[in-house]
């Protein structure tokens, strides 16, 4: 018998067409139930619905809107059925994501009968000092990006006296390649919760924010919903006095997620950075001592409290324990959101749970716009916080992007310079006009204009804008660069000495080139050219022609081709 | 009784998220409005818009369409995505076409990188372009909005 249907309706499942299949399925379903979940991490796969029946459940992929396919889902044929691949389920190690996609994230009532809140009651039970001395146990470090040891940010305000104090969610997530926080606020709103009112109890704190980004719809209102229903039960009474939880929508600037101009936002002012000391757990929120933490780091409090830090300090490393989320997205076979324990290797992410061929792949990016590229030969390098760091990348707050070997590298480099220029606030000068000459140097570079003395350039800049930056979006902004020019110094050469690239992606070191002895003259080229550069006997006139690869992407016989600039090219081979 | 920490200047972003909301973009009288009721000068209302790119000081098309170049899209092709859109509509990243019909604009991760290169348009996603599936959802809507006029 069908207890119920659930349809993953995260915002990775409404883009691939879930909204369809929900409606389609509220009508069919009879007088079964047809609920929606979050995200259980297999993006991939999207559109999943999962069947609970009394003997077992059953998950279907890539399920599209049809009722024919829907009906076979109702009578749990044998069909299009979801098998997560075998690797995948060795290595990852789901604590907390464990309920993610698995109940519905607006009910109190599931969250609460899977261990919800069970933390928070015993939190409640306990002094202030145990619950910072359990978090300290668990080495927990944070999970926005710089690894700071939780436990002692919140013994800092939990020592002030103050008749106010604030405590912060990090729900900024600007790594643009990055959704771990998001999914844990659209399918678990109430574990951030839980441990974000952990956190008022340990620190003294009152007045709750949650940062958002404004592109998180879904999120905002699933937070809502949640907030709502814990006032409702009373859940954010901490010693006698109602805790005030707010959402705060973010307005779009990637520097906002930095902590000082996180608050400067906050208070309804441009989010530019200011330096530190004082820290906010000093000097915060209108002056009074704030502490501000990660989404996933608020995610990890509860399991913490509930089962003790010693408990958690047991998955991991070292000096990192627990787990960590990627968002693992790139050339691979399975994108999606993974929970991995620290010190597994980066190969072991790439290749065993992201299904990537071996050989395939020439670096991972890891750490978004503040963090670098690792090559492939140093996949067996263990995903830790230290390691990570003396490679020249940085743990980051969990955007895994895998690279091909048909990607450039020093495009990518000055992909993501072009992003922090745009993102740098503006107040200090290294910054500013260090990232901009940075990127007018890469540009010059992937231009087919650059020399040697550019490369050289690169890297003096680069250490120049570290040292001469007040936050971290300067001090971390020339890693992409530096780490590429330091692994694949040979592609920088290739562009400037040979005017060579060789993923043929710098169109100005790329000719277009038509294969006569393939080509069936059927003129599409010709009809689809916005720059009518294709003459009617099918030869492209490179000097007119922008290199937008819609002749390549017509053509119907692959006769079409990006060729190296200049280059000697051998006909129908 | 805690203090009420939201002062009145802490919403200005939120005063000025639903201007946006209601016009879609938030207009010279707009600014000046706001910057009354709050008591603030002009130009400090001004500066609060130009810092956060959320805020558009132009009016947005009828359907506005968001190109996602964030990591995951933009290592698979998103640049193409953008040219193709441009050379369709005959207009560049930001603005908007003279009919008032498509606005296009590059927007960091939309989130759903595994169905990469994705857009959107009116906040529905559209996963796994080539060319040819771009061009037909921009042929859809101009059917669509051929027949509704
Ligand atoms: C430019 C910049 C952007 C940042 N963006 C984020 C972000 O999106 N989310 C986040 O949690 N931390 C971000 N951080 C880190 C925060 O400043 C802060 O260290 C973090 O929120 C602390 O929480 P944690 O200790 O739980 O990691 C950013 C830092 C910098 C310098
Ligand atoms: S990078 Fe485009 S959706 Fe994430």
């Amino acid at each position: 018998m069908i207890k119920r249907i659930k349809v993953g309706m995260a915002s990775c499942g409404i883009a691939a067409g879930a909204g369809e299949v929900l409606e389609l399925l509220q009508e069919m379903a009879g007088d079964n139930k047809v609920v929606e979940v979050g995200c259980i991490g297999h993006c991939y796969a999207e559109p999943l619905v999962e069947v609970e029946t009394d003997s077992g459940d059953y998950i279907f992929e890539k399920v599209q809107p049809k009722e024919e396919d829907l009906q076979k889902i109702i009578d749990l044929d044998e069909f299009s059925r979801f098998q997560p691949h075998s690797p995948r389920v060795d290595k990852e190690r789901q604590l907390i994501t464990s309920l993610a996609g698995k109940i519905v994230p607006t009910s109190l009532e599931e969250y609460r009968a899977n261990k919800g809140y069970e933390g928070l009651k015993k939190a409640l039970e306990m002094e202030p000092d145990a619950i910072v001395d359990e978090v300290k146990t668990s080495k927990l470090r944070g999970r926005g990006g710089g690894g700071f040891p939780t436990g002692l940010k919140w013994s800092f305000l939990a020592a002030k006296d103050s008749e106010q104090k604030v405590l912060i969610c990090n729900a900024d997530e600007g790594d643009p390649g990055a959704f771990m926080d998001r999914t844990l606020m659209e399918s678990l709103p109430h574990q951030v919760l839980e441990g974000m009112l952990i956190g008022a109890k340990a620190t003294g704190a009152r007045q709750l924010f949650i940062y958002c980004r404004a592109e998180y719809p879904l999120a905002v209102k699933n937070l809502n919903i949640a907030i709502e229903q814990i006032e409702k039960e009373g859940l954010n009474i901490i010693d006698g006095e109602p805790v005030k939880i707010m959402v705060k929508e973010g307005a779009g600037a990637f520097v906002c997620g930095e902590e000082t101009a996180l608050i400067h936002s906050l208070e309804g002012k441009r989010g530019t950075p200011r330096y530190r000391p004082p820290y906010p757990t000093d000097y915060g929120f209108h002056g009074y001592p704030s502490a501000i933490n990660n989404v996933e780091s608020f995610a990890n409090i509860p399991l913490i409290v509930r089962d003790g830090g010693e408990n958690f300090a047991a998955t991991g490393t070292e000096n990192s324990t627990g787990t960590k989320l990627f968002a693992l997205a790139g050339d691979l076979e399975y994108s999606g959101l993974v929970e991995v324990p620290m010190g597994i290797s980066i190969g072991e992410v790439v290749y065993d749970i992201g299904g990537a061929e071996p050989g395939s792949v020439k670096a991972v990016q890891i750490g978004g716009p503040s963090g670098g590229c690792i090559p492939a030969e140093h996949f067996d390098t263990p995903i830790d916080y230290d390691s990570l760091t003396s490679l020249g990348a940085i743990m980051g707050s969990g955007g895994l992007i895998v690279i091909g070997n048909n990607r450039c590298m020093v495009e990518t480099a000055r992909y993501f310079l072009e992003f922090t220029t745009r993102e740098s606030c503006g107040k200090c000068t290294f910054c500013r006009i260090g990232t901009k000459r940075m990127l007018e140097t890469l540009e010059r570079i992937t231009g087919g204009e650059g020399g040697p003395e550019d490369v050289e350039l690169l890297a003096d800049l680069g250490k120049k804008i570290i040292q001469g930056s007040l936050c971290g979006l300067g001090q971390t902004a020339p890693n992409p660069v530096l780490s590429t020019l330091k692994y694949f110094n040979n592609e920088y050469l290739a562009h400037v000495e040979e005017g060579h690239c060789a993923a043929m992606e710098c169109k100005a070191l790329v000719d277009v080139f038509i294969d006569r002895e393939t080509c069936i003259e059927c003129g599409q080229c010709i009809k689809n050219c916005p720059v009518d550069c294709i003459s009617e006997d099918y030869v492209i006139d490179n000097e007119i022609c922008t290199r937008c690869n819609s002749c390549i992407e017509v053509c119907p016989v692959d006769a079409i081709a990006r060729v190296a600039k200049g280059g000697e090219v051998s006909v129908g081979n | 009784m805690s203090k009420d920490l939201v002062a009145e200047k802490s919403n200005l972003i939120k005063v000025l998220q639903t201007e946006q909301k209601k016009e879609g973009f938030i207009s010279d009288a707009a600014i000046e409005r706001i910057a009354g009721e709050f008591n603030l000068p002009v130009v400090e209302v001004e500066g609060v818009v130009s810092f956060y790119t959320q805020f558009k000081r132009v009016p947005p098309g009828k359907y506005q369409i968001m190109v996602c170049d964030g990591t995951a899209c933009h290592i698979i092709g998103s640049t193409l995505i953008l040219n193709w859109l441009t050379d369709e509509l005959g207009i560049k990243d930001g603005e908007t076409d003279e009919e008032g019909l498509f606005s296009l604009e590059s927007v960091a991760c939309l989130g759903c990188c595994s169905l990469a290169p994705v857009i959107s348009i009116n906040g529905k996603v559209y996963g796994k372009l080539d060319r040819k599936k771009l061009l037909k959802i921009v042929a859809d809507f101009r059917k669509k909005e051929a027949a509704g006029s």
